[in-house]
């Protein structure tokens, strides 16, 4: 299959991949300005010193950095050829944004019944909107990997469809540090 | 190659350097955690912890995302998206009185 590139040489996807993440650094910005407008304003608990859970986000950050690790293998895969490989990979980032996911279910409930909600205060209302925001995006990328591992097990992902592997890993590495920002704005610097 | 390789961009490094990429980043983890638990570090703590950040999101746009070996204006588009965020927060912060650059007299 041929890509149409565009006067950098670059294919037109993965070019309009590039302007995308440029786009969500906005967005994602404006949300991370938000939570750090209004920190400290809360004139209810629960405070993030008292509810955030920091060795449990610890985990669900090295899980997020490897599921990277294994989406750039899995291009790797791909590019050499390597179905087999290919879909071991792809389906480690599937295994490993689930992990993250259920991390974040988990967290969301947890602080629910200590009566942290949306409406509580303007920690809540900052906290879940940006992390909701980037779980929703995790969500996304799974569901966008999980349709390459069912291309690899038709025999559909060879070589020649690296491109689209590598459209998806560009997403997938943008929401990794997407939480590299959240997990030290949020969670490390109170 | 195929007309599909040959406008991607660069070359991808090898598999060695993503593992040594993603063991540096586990390790930079561990120190962000271990700066957050310290006591004597708390006055040092937030500078401490950007750059660490800093330095991570550093390695996965260069490695896992192939910048430093693709094409300039990749970096560039990446960049410019990066500092408008910074303008609003910065912006943001400012106008909810976040973050003072002047004290009254």
């Amino acid at each position: 299959m041929s890509a149409h590139v565009t006067t950098f040489g670059i294919p037109n996807r993965k070019m309009a991949m590039w302007v995308f993440i440029g786009s969500e650094c906005m967005f994602f910005g404006s949300l991370i300005a938000t939570y750090l407008s209004y920190k400290g304003k809360s004139v209810a608990g629960p405070t993030p010193a008292e509810i955030l859970n920091i060795p449990l986000t610890s985990v669900s950050t090295f899980v997020l950095l490897m599921s990277s690790l294994a989406m750039v293998l899995a291009l790797d895969a791909v590019q050499r050829d390597q179905t087999g490989q290919a879909k071991l990979w792809i389906g480690g980032v599937i295994a490993l944004g689930g992990l993250f996911l259920a991390g974040q279910v988990y967290e969301f409930s947890h602080f629910y019944h200590e009566g942290l909600t949306l409406q509580q205060n303007l920690f809540g209302s900052t906290f879940f909107v940006l992390t909701g925001f980037h779980g929703a995006h995790v969500t996304v990328g799974v569901i966008w990997m999980a349709t390459l591992l069912l291309m690899a097990f038709r025999g559909r992902l060879g070589p020649e469809r690296s491109l689209d592997v590598e459209v998806a890993g560009l997403y997938w590495h943008f929401v990794d540090v997407v939480w590299i920002v959240i997990f030290t704005v949020v969670y490390l610097i109170q | 190659m195929n007309e599909v390789a040959e406008h991607q961009g660069g070359g991808h490094a090898a598999r060695s350097t993503y593992w040594l990429v993603a063991l540096i980043l586990a390790i930079i983890t561990l120190l962000e955690v271990a700066v957050f638990y310290v006591p004597f570090l708390r006055s040092a703590v937030v500078p401490m912890l950007l750059v660490l950040s800093a330095t991570k999101f550093a390695l996965v746009a260069m490695f896992f995302m192939h910048l430093r070996y693709d094409r300039p204006i990749l970096t560039v588009i990446l960049s410019t998206g990066l500092m408008v965020a910074a303008a609003i927060i910065l912006a943001l912060m400012l106008l909810f009185g976040a973050l003072r650059l002047m004290t009254p007299a």
